[in-house]
């Protein structure tokens, strides 16, 4: 690693909610390098949505900083482009008109050709070419999210946000929007952020995970660098000789880890792990060593 | 399928049947009054019914000044269709004439009350400071009737006419503004989002993304106020006189022709009708299917 800052540096974020005893989240550190993919994973209630949306511009912290390419994060960007949970169209547009609308947000003077142009590209590019004068509502809801990847794409954003795109999606569905949206960031180097609950979706798309404990006092408890081949497919992604190591170690986390690293018993600055990589097994040692550390503090 | 257009036309056949049961039941009990009113007169009541300036030997036409039976009322009426728009002074005007004169009045206290209520209720629908504030007046101010305002318009404006158009003004505002304020408060946030996170300026924030999404709501509310707008006009022109198809209700209830003031009472239903599925139409086309 060398000493320049990543591309997104987060630093010390935490976010409290005035009246609550706790803040949801403190002490959250992390980086991401620029082409790189980042998914977050945690239970609900640790801040994740918030994180994501104090990325976007969209809410503020309450203590903490966020640079991007060297830049204070202040506010809202077409720096970055946003991938909502739900899929955010706007019902009374064409999908065309939808995509439009972003790309006329970006590129103000741009004739109606150029937009059109640019709109049609990447309809295209997430295989709706058929439905582009489509109402949304006319659309299934894996459609509907391919639409809102497209616009988050249109704009060319230096970073890409996705807030748990695929949540509501069946499981067939959800596979094939996945082998595309690798396939897209593999096509475009699209640094990308993004929230998941879903372990092997995690592990089939990210190139780094970041584990998050439990809220309230939620922290980034380790950084899985995924030491699977970056050429990663769903379909033969079972037979990786070290899936097993990397599903397991987040399976681990999330079912017995998380809860015990909560309330600020995660460290601020986490420590990185290459499960079936590095020699150490399983690192829970260090985390329970940090745990009886703060315990003796209190 | 098939059973939709056999109730469609199972419906009409019903209401084919009820309004000829109508018509039926006006015949007899207008049409019953008749012969007894035919009856000749003694030369006593000849000659008193000229003193009251009727002319009994003018026809039966000024015998019979109670209800008129279903005939007459379709020569009356066929009699103003044949020529809507004539001008024989200030208590002589066609039906066409009239109803123009509603129209515009409606038309034009409608339109000033919709650009005061649609930039108004987005304000309100946009800062709950301003909601706040506003609300008491509102609360206050909408359950007036609108006519209790005519003598303060009449006095202010000194105009009869714009005292009409202020009446239409300040009933339809009410409606406009709170389901303008109701659907802009009501703009879904992630559409909100979308458009911070393009930096979208607020100018084309409101006409792009919040006007589209409350429009529904909006023709809601222009609807409603149409409606309430067209039943104040008669009332208001009742009362003010001149002009108007409340007027005309009026003057021909002086005149004591009931073929004229049914004949109104008809076409004011009627337009009333034509006005709202008007606002229908408007609303189904801004209607989005989310």
């Amino acid at each position: 690693m060398s000493t320049e800052p990543p591309f997104l540096q987060v630093e010390n974020l935490a976010k409290r909610y005035p009246g609550a005893a706790e803040p949801v989240f403190d002490g959250v550190n992390f980086g991401i390098a620029k082409g790189e993919f980042v998914c977050i994973i945690g239970h609900s209630g640790c801040g994740k949505t918030t994180i994501l949306n104090v990325l976007a511009g969209l809410e503020q912290a309450s203590v903490g900083h966020v640079f991007m390419d060297k830049r204070e994060v202040a506010g809202p960007s077409l720096e970055r482009g946003v991938v909502f949970q739900g899929h955010a169209l706007m019902p009374w547009l064409t999908v065309r008109r939808n995509i439009a609308f972003a790309v006329r947000s970006k590129w103000p003077d741009w004739t109606a050709v150029q937009v059109d142009a640019q709109v049609e590209k990447y309809v295209t590019l997430v295989g709706l070419g058929a439905a582009i004068d489509k109402k949304p509502a006319q659309l299934s809801g894996g459609m509907k999210q391919r639409v809102g990847i497209a616009r988050a794409f249109a704009i060319e954003p230096k970073m890409l946000l996705l807030d748990e795109p695929f949540g509501a999606l069946d499981a067939l569905t959800r596979g094939t929007i996945q082998d595309e949206l690798l396939r897209i960031c593999a096509e475009t180097h699209q640094t990308v952020f993004m929230i998941t609950h879903d372990v092997d979706e995690a592990i089939l798309l990210a190139d780094t995970i970041l584990l998050m404990s439990n809220g309230p006092q939620a922290r980034v408890a380790e950084i899985v660098r995924n030491p699977l081949p970056r050429a990663r497919a769903r379909a033969t992604l079972h037979h990786e000789p070290l899936f097993y190591a990397v599903r397991n170690h987040l399976v681990d986390f999330l079912v017995s880890r998380s809860k015990t690293l909560s309330h600020g018993q995660a460290p601020t600055h986490p420590p990185e792990v290459r499960p079936g990589v590095d020699s150490e097994p399983e690192p829970v040692p260090p985390a329970t060593h940090t745990r009886a550390a703060l315990h003796r503090v209190a | 399928m098939t059973a939709t257009p056999g109730l469609r036309w199972r419906a009409a056949l019903l209401s084919v049947l009820l309004f000829a049961l109508l018509v039926g039941v006006w015949q007899l009990a207008t049409g019953g009054a008749a012969p007894a009113a035919a009856k000749p007169m003694t030369a006593e009541e000849i000659e008193y019914a000229k003193l009251l300036g009727k002319d009994p030997s003018a026809g039966g036409d000024g015998a019979k000044s109670g209800f008129p039976t279903p005939a007459q009322f379709g020569r009356g009426a066929l009699e103003h269709l044949g020529k809507p728009f004539y001008d024989n002074g200030p208590n002589d005007k066609g039906i066409g004439l009239q109803l123009g004169y509603s129209l515009g009045r409606v038309g034009l206290g409608f339109l000033l009350a919709a650009l005061v209520a649609v930039p108004l209720g987005f304000l309100i629908g946009m800062s709950p400071l301003v909601y706040r504030a506003l609300d008491p007046f509102i609360q206050v101010l909408k359950p007036i009737s609108p006519l209790a305002w005519m003598p303060l318009a009449l006095y202010t404006i000194k105009d009869s006419s714009i005292s009409g158009i202020f009446v239409i003004f300040i009933c339809s505002v009410w409606p406009m503004l709170l389901n303008t304020a109701f659907g802009v408060a009501g703009v879904r946030r992630e559409w909100l989002n979308v458009a911070k996170t393009l930096e979208v300026r607020p100018l084309r924030k409101a006409f792009e993304v919040i006007l589209p999404a409350a429009a529904p709501t909006i023709l809601t509310g222009m609807r409603i106020s149409m409606g309430i707008a067209w039943l104040v006009i008669v009332a208001a022109e009742m009362l003010v006189g001149g002009t108007g198809i409340g007027y005309f209700v009026w003057n021909e209830w002086n005149n004591l022709s009931l073929t004229n003031v049914l004949f109104a009472i008809l076409v004011i239903g009627l337009v009333g009708m034509t006005l709202d599925a008007a606002f229908g139409r408007l609303q189904k086309a801004v209607t989005y299917v989310d």
